[in-house]
């Protein structure tokens, strides 16, 4: 099954009640699955948005009513829905935004990138807000985090982003779903139904009382202060014995696997560290690796990114070089290859 | 002694803020008064825009969600399409309506999104201080005006409920205002039409109303109401723009 399509068979089985979209390459098989799949489940629906504004303003109508709602694009189209995911995430509104990346700015290009790493993880739209952000980077990684996506975005009522990129989307591999779709579909307990049995309610952010607004702000950070806490997920490999480890997300880091296999057969030590949650980033377990290897390399597809929030974690206790390849440049694991054992050999390390 | 003249159920006991002679007060009592007559209270959600009537939702005894600017009809189509038991109205504004959110009426009205739209039509961006809106008249002074509309350099007066009453998925339409008793009553006719027509799974029902906005207008109240009469309609003429409900009336 193509990444895309499994994205879209998991959120059925994680109960998605709607899925508004929009054409935009290279996530369109995922559109496609929705319209044959979703649109003729019973109490389910699928649009097809005039854009992609109006598609995320539809997953905060329907979020608003309890349902599980969901949109994709890829890059341009996410910089549309910034709006609304502000809003979502004012309004403490759950949803579901997947992000099939592609080379930027601008239009860019359809293949693909992780130019998109800043947006997704500094929250994207205006305010002081965040977004739990997803980094999968195989199949069968897209088809269970977009289950937890949905698990994750009712849980903290908060926009959860899946960011994926166009190779994940349209490679073809084997995958298994874990659940079965619900039988009934799930209702947020707090949903917006209207006034019956209770009195009416209000969702808003807008208040000309600053302390308000305030206390608005600070009680998202509470909450974000225990995702943080809860939820920061990774994946090291062959860190026990490293001198150098290469920090990666999403395909980039299936690409650096390949490549550390390769140094590792040369007998270099290299480990790899990928952070499965890019916001919350694992910032403790990077502190943990520090203790130990003293050199990283950063590897993105885009101009150095993820770099910051490395540098962050590190707190100057390591040293830390970058490879990137922007554009749409996909690298080969020979490459990387080559420039993880440079590197390795450079620093002197044995 | 029997009652004849009561504040709405659908309404909450808050003091408008809306400035005197402005027509927000006015039809958000019409509103009431139809969800009260239709006895929708308790299945209603309103969707208040940003402008002076984003404060609608202190005003309205139903479930209110605020929508970003201009994007009301794509957030009732997420709601009426998720929750199809609700009825959904918008309250939005000409700036929110024919300027930002076009293409989300557009296309929601094309699709024929069962819901129930109550377009104030007062030729101004109120609440930012009157600037030029896209129903602002030819001539029409406005702080970003301050010539007089140019129509061309600034383009005509958008008529939205003709634009909308060409698509098959609009099912009613009528253009009212609130400056004159008799209007008024007329206005309340039309919002309970709009209000039955979604009730009867029709599609898409508008009403555009003709408001004072007083204070960006620098008239008096009562200029205002004259001015209605004597400018806006020429250009916003009031009526039927299109009924294919198979109704003659309302009533």
């Amino acid at each position: 099954m193509n990444g895309n399509s499994a994205i879209g068979e998991a959120a059925i089985r994680a109960g998605c009640q709607c899925y508004f979209g929009y054409p935009i390459t290279p996530q369109n098989e995922l559109t496609e699955y929705m319209a044959a799949h979703l649109s003729r489940r019973k109490g389910c629906c699928f649009i097809q948005a005039e854009s992609e504004i109006s598609a995320i303003n539809m997953v905060y109508g329907a979020s608003l009513v309890g349902a599980r709602a969901m949109t994709s694009s890829s890059s341009p189209g996410i910089s549309l829905k910034q709006e609304g995911i502000s809003y979502l995430a004012a309004c403490e509104l759950p949803a579901v935004i997947v992000n099939m990346s592609r080379g930027g700015p601008g239009l860019g290009s359809i293949v693909a990138a992780q130019s998109d790493y800043f947006q997704a993880t500094r929250g994207g739209g205006h305010g002081d807000y965040r977004t739990i952000v997803l980094a999968p980077s195989s199949v069968q990684e897209l088809a269970d985090l977009t289950h937890k996506a949905f698990d994750l975005a009712d849980k903290y009522k908060i926009p959860v982003i899946l960011l994926g990129d166009g190779v994940l989307g349209q490679m073809m591999e084997p995958v298994e779903f874990k659940h079965e779709a619900p039988a009934e579909l799930p209702v947020r307990g707090d949903a917006l139904r209207g006034a019956n049995g209770r009195p009416s309610k209000i969702v808003k952010t807008f208040t000309s009382n600053p302390a308000e607004l305030e206390e608005i702000n600070w009680s998202l950070f509470r909450r974000y202060s225990l995702i943080k806490r809860q939820e920061t997920a990774c994946e090291t490999f062959l860190v026990e014995d490293a001198k150098l480890i290469v920090v990666a997300f999403g395909i980039a880091a299936r690409i650096a696997k390949g490549a550390i296999k390769t140094v590792r057969s040369t007998g270099l030590k290299v480990g790899l560290l990928r952070p499965i949650t890019l916001w919350p980033f694992p910032v403790e377990k990077v502190q943990e690796l520090t203790k130990k290897v003293k050199h990283y390399l950063v590897f993105e597809m885009n101009m150095g990114q993820m770099i910051e929030d490395v540098h962050l974690a590190l707190e100057g206790q390591g040293e830390v070089s970058f490879y990137g390849r922007p554009g749409g440049v996909i690298p080969t694991p020979s490459e990387v290859a080559l420039v993880i054992s440079r590197l390795y050999h450079q620093k002197g390390l044995k | 002694m029997k009652k004849i003249y009561t504040r709405p159920k659908s309404l909450k006991t808050n003091p408008f803020h809306y400035c005197p002679g402005c027509g927000h007060s006015v039809v958000h009592r019409l509103v009431a008064e139809v969800i009260d007559e239709l006895n929708l209270q308790n299945k209603t959600i309103g969707i208040p825009p940003p402008g002076c009537s984003v404060f609608a939702y202190n005003y309205f005894d139903v479930d209110m969600a605020e929508s970003a600017h201009g994007r009301g009809a794509a957030v009732a189509t997420g709601i009426k399409r998720a929750f199809p038991e609700t009825i959904v109205f918008t309250y939005q504004g000409d700036g929110d309506l024919a300027g930002i959110g076009t293409a989300e009426t557009i296309h929601a009205a094309n699709r024929g999104e069962n819901i129930t739209t109550i377009f104030v039509n007062n030729a101004v961006y109120g609440m930012t201080g009157g600037q030029m809106a896209p129903t602002t008249l030819s001539g029409q002074k406005t702080t970003t005006t301050p010539y007089g509309r140019d129509v061309a350099l600034e383009g005509y007066p958008i008529k939205m409920s003709e634009i909308l009453a060409l698509l098959e998925g609009a099912v009613y339409i009528e253009r009212v205002a609130v400056n004159s008793p008799a209007n008024i009553r007329k206005a309340k006719k039309a919002i309970r039409k709009a209000f039955q027509v979604q009730i009867d799974h029709l599609g898409f029902s508008m009403v555009e109303i003709l408001s004072p906005c007083p204070t960006n207008w620098k008239m008096s109240p009562l200029e205002s109401w004259q001015w209605i009469d004597k400018e806006m309609t020429k250009e916003f003429p009031l009526g039927v723009v299109k009924d294919r409900t198979g109704r003659a009336d309302a009533d």
